[in-house]
Formats: C-alpha cells, sequence, structure tokens
C-alpha cells in the first residue's frame, strides 16, 4: 500500500461533561476500505463529523492526500475531495432527487445537465434513480442511492459512510457492496462506520475501534471472528440471551385484514396486514425503515383506530378502542422514538410512569394521582430494570438512551401484559442494555405474553423471535418459524432489492 | 363602460393601489416563511415602517428618503426578532405577537408630533404619455412606482424560489435545517436574511400607506393588514402568485365594497366592511383545501427553533 490519503494524529474534542474524541490518531491507506467500530457513543460521529468540516477539533492534526488539512466548513471538505453518506439521512423530502443532489455539490451544473448525469451515474452504478421525483415519495433504500449517487457525482477520493446499511434489505446490502467495491478498484478510499460486524469482515481491509472516545485497537477483521470484534467494541464478554423451554398457549393477539391510513403525507398505508400471536410466543417482524412499522405499532397500541375486527384481544375485538382501554386490558406498547413518544422529555420518570401505568397499577384514586404508589411503581421499575438513574424523580432527557429505553420497556413489562408490542427495543442502545433488554422480553414470553418484536435489526430478530414475518410496503408477509430461516429467504420476504441492480460494467 | 356610479377602470386600478401595502408585505412573510421561520410581527413591522417612513418623508420633503427609511426602520425592528428567536431561542409564535404588540406602541409614540401632518405626494411615472390610453392607460401606466416593484418582487420570488441556487439553499433551510446544517449551509445566515427581507417589505407596505393610501399619519393605521398578509401566505400554500391573487382579491372586495357603499346600496354596513376579510379567506381557503398538497409546499422545518448539536 502506498502513502495513506488520511492521516489523523491526535484528533480531541471535548463538549462539556464529556471528552467524545481523546487524543485520537489511524489512517486510512489509497484504494482502502477503513472501518470504524465502536458502540454508541463510542464517538464514531464526531470523528467523521470533524473529518468533514463540521466540526472543529480542538486539538490534533489532519493530513490529506500528503496535505495539511483542516477544513473550516463541509463545503471545503467536499472541494479537497471527501464526501459522505450520513446516518441519518441528510435529504430534504419536500424537493426532488436533483435538487438534493444539488444541494450537495459544490458547482451543480444546470438542473437539465445534472438530470443527465444523475441518470447516467445512477445507471453504470446499478443505482436507478429518477430525478425528478419527490425525496418524501422515495423508499429508505431509494433515498440512499440518493445520498450515494450526490456523493459520486463529485468523484470524491475519500468516501465516508455512517451507517450505509441500517436500512437496507440484505440483497440491496449486497449490491451496495458491490457498488463499494467496484469504487474501491477505481482508486477510491472508503471510511466505513457501522456495527454490524460481518458486513465488516466481508467489506473491510482494516479497522479501528474506539471505545469511549479512544483507539482502543486496530486490526484486519477478516482475520478475527464477530465474536472477536464485538468484545474488542465492548471491552468485556458478552452474554447472549437464553430462553427457558415453554409450550405456547392459546392465541392472545389476532390481527387480520388491518388497513389503516397514515396521519402524515409521506406515511405508509397499511395493506390487508394479518397474523396471530399466542401466549408466550415471540413474533419478530423485519422489514427496511418506512415499511409501516410505525403505522402498525400505532394500530396495535391503539394510537390508530381501524375496524373493530381487525383486532382481536383474546377473542374480543378491540380496534376501536384507545390506547388507554387497551392497555387497561392488556396490550402494552413501547414505541421506536424515546423521547417524545414513549416517553414527555421534560417530565419526570414517576409522573412518566403514571402515564402509561395509571390504568392497571391503579395509580389513581377519585381522579387524583397517588404519588406514593406511582413512586414505588417508578423504583421498582428502575430497580428490576436496573436503570442508573440518581432517583425517579429525574427528568426522562437526562437519562442516556440505553438507559431510558430500559425504563421504558420495563414500564410497560412490569405491567405484566397480556400482549407486549415493542418497536426497536434496542436501537441506539450499547451492547450490554441490548443484551439485558432481550432477555426480559424473552423472560416475558416465558412467563406466558404474546409478544410481537418490530424491528430492523435482523441478528436480534433471529436471536429471540419463535416466528418471523416481514413488512414491506404497508404489507405484510405471512410468518415462518423463525429457526432455519436462511439470510436469503429473509431478504425475499422484505421485498428484495427493491429494483436495484448489479453495478454495470 | 360605467354600471351604475361605479366606474370598472378606475375600481382596477384604485384595487391595484389598495392592495399594495398586503402584497408587499406578504410577499416578505413568504420569504421569511420558506426559510422556516414564523414571523407574527408583520403587523407591528408594517406600522413602524408607516410610522419611520412617514417622518422621514415629512421631514425631508423626499418621499424616496422616506420609503427607504420605512424598509430600513422595518428592518431594524425584525432584525430584533431575528435575534431573540435564532440565538436566544424564544418561541417564534410570542415574540412575532410581542413584536405586533411592541411596533404597534413604539409606532404610536413615534408619530405623537406627526397627526394631522400632509406627507409630500409622490410622483407618478408617466410613460410618455400612455398613461392618456383609455382602459390600460390608467390601470397599467399611470401607477405609484412601488406599485411596480411589488408585482416585480412577485415575479422575482417566483423566479428565484424556483430556479436559483440561492432560492433552493433557502427552500432547503426551511424544509430540513438539521440535514441543510450537515451540508455545511448557514441556517442562521439564511434566516437572518429572509427575516430582514421580509422586516423591509413589511415596512415599505406600511410606509406604501401612510405616504400614498391615506395619505396621514394615525394611530393603528395598519388596522389588520399584516394579519391579512400573514393569512394570504398560508392560504396560498407559500406560492408567490396565489399570494397576488390573494392580495388583490383582498384589495378588490375592499374598494368594491368602498365603492358599493358610496353608491348607498341597501346592504348593511357592517356586513359590506367584514366583506373583503371574509371573502379573501374562503376563496383562499378554497384554493388550498386539497391539503396534502398544500402540506407538500408548507416549510417542514417552519415555526422550529434550530440548535446546531453536534
Amino acid at each position: 500500500m502506498t502513502a495513506p490519503i488520511l492521516t489523523i494524529n491526535g484528533l480531541t474534542k471535548a463538549y462539556p461533561g464529556v471528552v467524545a474524541n481523546d487524543d485520537v490518531s489511524f489512517s486510512v491507506g489509497r484504494g482502502e476500505v477503513h472501518a470504524l467500530l465502536g458502540e454508541n457513543g463510542a464517538g464514531k460521529s464526531t470523528l467523521v463529523k470533524m473529518i468533514y468540516g463540521l466540526v472543529k477539533p480542538d486539538s490534533g492534526s489532519m493530513t490529506f492526500a500528503d496535505a495539511p488539512f483542516a477544513p473550516s466548513s463541509p463545503q471545503e471538505a467536499r472541494s479537497t475531495g471527501i464526501a459522505m453518506v450520513f446516518q441519518h439521512f441528510s435529504l430534504f423530502e419536500a424537493l426532488n432527487v436533483a435538487e438534493n443532489v444539488a444541494l450537495g455539490m459544490e458547482n451543480p451544473p444546470p438542473m437539465r445537465e445534472l438530470a443527465t448525469r444523475i441518470r447516467e451515474v445512477s445507471d453504470t452504478y446499478g443505482l436507478p434513480l429518477d430525478p425528478n421525483r419527490m425525496v418524501g415519495d422515495l423508499s429508505a433504500g431509494e433515498r440512499q442511492r440518493v445520498e450515494i449517487i450526490r456523493c459520486l457525482l463529485q468523484d470524491p477520493k475519500l468516501l465516508i459512510m455512517d451507517e450505509p446499511t441500517s436500512v437496507l434489505t440484505p440483497q440491496e446490502v449486497d449490491i451496495l457492496f458491490q457498488t463499494l467495491r467496484k469504487l474501491q478498484s477505481e482508486g477510491t478510499s472508503i471510511l466505513y462506520i457501522s456495527h454490524k460486524l460481518e458486513e465488516i469482515r466481508s467489506l473491510c481491509e482494516g479497522a479501528t475501534i474506539l471505545r469511549l472516545g479512544k483507539v482502543v485497537g486496530s486490526c484486519d477483521p477478516r482475520e478475527k471472528s464477530a465474536r472477536e470484534l464485538a468484545e474488542m467494541m465492548v471491552g468485556t464478554e458478552l452474554k447472549t440471551p437464553t430462553s427457558a423451554a415453554h409450550e405456547p398457549g392459546p392465541v392472545a393477539l389476532e390481527v387480520s385484514g388491518l388497513t389503516v391510513r397514515p396521519a402524515s403525507p409521506f406515511g405508509t398505508v397499511l395493506k390487508d396486514v394479518s397474523f396471530s400471536v399466542r401466549e408466550g410466543e415471540i413474533l419478530g417482524i423485519g422489514g427496511v425503515a418506512g415499511n409501516g412499522q410505525d403505522e402498525l405499532l400505532g394500530a396495535l397500541s391503539g394510537e390508530m383506530l381501524s375496524e373493530d375486527d381487525a383486532v382481536k384481544l383474546e377473542g374480543k375485538p378491540i380496534g376501536r378502542l384507545g390506547p388507554n382501554l387497551r392497555r387497561g386490558i392488556g396490550l402494552q406498547a413501547a414505541p421506536e422514538e424515546r423521547l417524545g413518544h414513549a416517553a414527555a422529555p421534560d417530565m419526570s420518570l414517576i409522573e412518566n410512569a403514571v402515564l402509561s401505568a395509571r390504568v392497571r397499577q391503579n395509580l389513581d384514586r377519585n381522579g387524583f394521582i397517588d404519588w406514593r404508589k406511582a413512586r414505588d411503581f417508578a423504583e421498582q421499575v428502575i430497580e428490576a430494570f436496573d436503570v442508573r438513574t440518581p432517583g425517579p424523580g429525574n427528568a426522562a432527557r437526562a437519562l442516556s438512551g440505553g438507559n431510558l429505553q430500559k425504563f421504558v420497556i420495563g414500564r410497560e413489562i412490569l405491567q405484566s401484559p397480556k400482549v407486549f408490542v415493542v418497536n426497536q427495543p434496542t436501537w441506539g442502545v450499547d451492547a450490554s442494555a441490548a443484551a439485558s433488554i432481550r432477555q426480559a422480553i424473552l423472560d416475558l414470553a416465558v412467563a406466558g405474553s404474546a409478544v410481537v418484536v418490530i424491528s430492523q435489526d435482523l441478528d436480534e430478530l433471529m436471536e429471540i423471535s419463535d416466528l418471523f414475518a416481514a413488512l414491506n410496503e404497508g404489507r405484510l408477509s405471512d410468518p415462518r418459524p423463525a429457526r432455519g430461516l436462511t439470510i436469503d429467504e429473509i431478504g425475499l420476504m422484505m421485498g428484495g432489492a427493491h429494483g436495484m441492480e448489479v453495478a454495470h460494467v | 363602460m360605467e354600471f351604475g356610479s361605479i366606474n370598472p377602470v378606475l375600481l382596477v386600478a384604485s384595487l391595484m393601489v389598495a392592495s399594495t401595502p398586503i402584497l408587499l408585505a406578504a410577499i416578505g412573510e413568504l420569504i421569511a416563511e420558506k426559510s422556516g421561520v414564523l414571523n407574527l410581527g408583520v403587523e407591528g413591522m408594517m406600522i413602524v415602517g408607516a410610522v419611520t417612513g412617514f417622518i422621514v418623508a415629512v421631514q425631508t420633503g423626499s418621499p424616496f428618503l422616506g420609503f427607504v427609511a420605512a424598509a430600513a426602520g422595518a428592518a431594524v425592528l425584525a432584525f430584533l426578532f431575528a435575534v431573540l428567536v435564532l440565538f436566544f431561542l424564544s418561541n417564534q409564535v410570542a415574540t412575532g405577537l410581542g413584536l405586533t404588540l411592541f411596533g404597534l406602541g413604539i409606532s404610536a409614540l413615534m408619530g405623537q408630533g406627526y397627526v394631522g401632518i400632509r406627507p409630500p405626494a409622490s410622483p407618478r411615472w408617466d410613460f410618455f404619455g400612455l398613461s392618456e390610453l383609455p382602459v390600460v392607460g390608467p390601470i397599467l401606466f399611470n401607477q405609484h412606482p412601488l406599485v411596480y416593484l411589488s408585482l416585480i418582487l412577485v415575479a422575482a420570488t417566483w423566479y428565484v424560489l424556483r430556479s436559483t441556487r440561492m432560492g433552493l439553499v433557502l427552500r432547503a433551510v426551511g424544509e430540513s435545517h438539521d440535514a441543510a446544517h450537515a451540508l455545511g449551509y448557514s441556517v442562521h445566515g439564511t434566516r437572518i436574511a429572509a427575516i430582514l427581507f421580509g422586516g423591509a417589505c413589511a415596512g415599505l407596505g406600511g410606509a406604501f400607506l401612510s405616504l400614498v393610501i391615506v395619505p396621514q399619519w394615525t394611530d393603528g393605521m395598519t388596522a389588520g393588514r399584516g394579519w391579512i398578509a400573514l393569512a394570504i401566505v398560508v392560504f396560498a400554500s407559500w406560492r408567490p402568485w396565489r399570494v397576488l391573487l390573494g392580495a388583490y382579491l383582498f384589495g378588490g372586495v375592499t374598494v368594491l365594497q368602498l365603492n358599493l357603499q358610496a353608491a348607498g346600496i341597501a346592504i348593511p354596513v357592517e356586513l359590506l366592511s367584514m366583506s373583503p376579510y371574509l371573502i379573501t379567506i374562503l376563496v383562499l381557503v378554497i384554493i388550498s383545501s386539497d391539503r396534502n398538497r398544500a402540506a407538500l409546499n408548507a416549510p417542514a422545518s417552519l415555526g422550529r427553533a434550530f440548535h446546531a448539536s453536534h
């Protein structure tokens, strides 16, 4: 390998109360695919933001293509030859594809010319895209194509990809990897951020591992096992969640022909969704983000009403009941968005406990809240689920993502629901907290509850579900036993490659 | 060409004049809202523009300087709003309402010595005698320069938003400030510029009222026109040409009902007086009744505070 394209020397960035990056050094070779590994909060995002000119380092230096490099803005980074695909999309829903691409370029050609070039490049790399479509109407996979094409049009020397595959089906991941390998063969270096270890093992040639803002190691991921990589990231041994043997009981939740329209113009319509879950069973629902997950959770929790018969709890139709009535008869739900949906950010944990558990735990009397009981219940949740917080009086906002997630899930589980529906139970949660949340879900099923887990993390679903089904454009595939499903089969259930093709040439 | 005592040519010519303050204020607010800022202080900025323009025009004897001062004065007020909302992250709705109250108060204070004075008349442009042409003459070639400016602004706003990079960045900032920031566009810079533009336009509209339409200074003379401008922007689904339609409709009904009152039609005066507000809002509600399409054009970040978090 020749001289590295990007060298990072002792970069440090501190925020009030936390050192995001502490003396980080590594380098990316020319034409190398280099992985940046680490748990949430390890400092990966801050690091790439410094490379992309969004954040100024407190100290340390970088060189890019043999010249000192200290970008003061993303514009400067782009004109030096760095392009970035963001984790949370940096797209504008109400603008069309060409306009979105133009916004990410320094000197975009006139719109008509740009549209032609988008067609050319998208054809060459097998990422078909219509420049005139509104981004809000595109699927998650298609949106990512917009981001990638925006980068490719600038002929970058270094492409930064922040968690690019979290929204793709396995087939789409395959095609993305072929595109990346083609780029690599053309001499482009790629800095690849992910916590999906198998992907990194198949794609990357070098890896730098971050933990709590520090570089804790580097390795060739092809020579390590996924478990070894994970333990380097976490720094301890990992426990695998286990489930005691048990027999499923009668059907607890039955959904038949559920059709629901979303409230927002860019939402997904649920079309004729049917499934049933028995007591003690866990149904895992996979699928790429934006294919109806939020709507399905809303329709099950009671936030969105449906035909009375479409949702049945223990044979009783509940489609027209609101969330509190459903909680009362034993259907609990934990939505994906922790702050603002599952919990009110500025209210204390006690108040947040009351909001969900008032009915089932009798936390009120004659319209007045029984604060002592409420505090006891909140403390019970904190204790049972190992939520790290100074006390139940703390605001939900003050908790870290993983701790709040444990609280939110614990709050529902401790009400011993007959049916528990959860969306993205371990999203943005560190590995050890994720393992304990999965264990709690397994234990709940063993205790006889029916559980529906909606998640985009296929490994998670394979680990805990008895049945697997996939959402694709608002339709649900027939549930199949999770044991023995191959990644290919799962990918096809999720809708396959959504019209993507393998890179031409 | 006469219907009773109402002359349609004069009606059209005068509706253009009557509509111009609202049109100017609305086009300014459209730009501000497209950048994602909801400034409810239009009424306050208009009246501050009205009084500043009036004072400067009376003192200097130059209506032109009056208009310049009106734009500047209202822009200063808008800058205050920008600082509070963008840097101190104050609530946009509350701050905008405060701005209106503040503007009404300070304008009354500033204008104390100026009640009952006549401002210098501003010249009309006469296009080489074209104004003598029948029908089109009085409508197209005998208007105040600001009427032409307001029409040019509508066309320019439409063109800039649709086809220029500047307009694209403005729309992007209003659509998702987080994404715009991640791509390296200055959210605050764009919004300050948009708010100042909105203020200057509102100020011009106010001065057109006090220097040309009335022409006199009285307390609270904008009489809710700023609020109508705000309503027009929303019901026009943030489209410049519909803003023009809404503003001219409002101005048209205003002039028509005055004529009807003068003609002694047997409709209660109260009903006639409220008709411009009712009819304008009714028509625009019907136009924007397709809620999904209207939502598509609405700036998604409208009214949300932006705080760069890294």
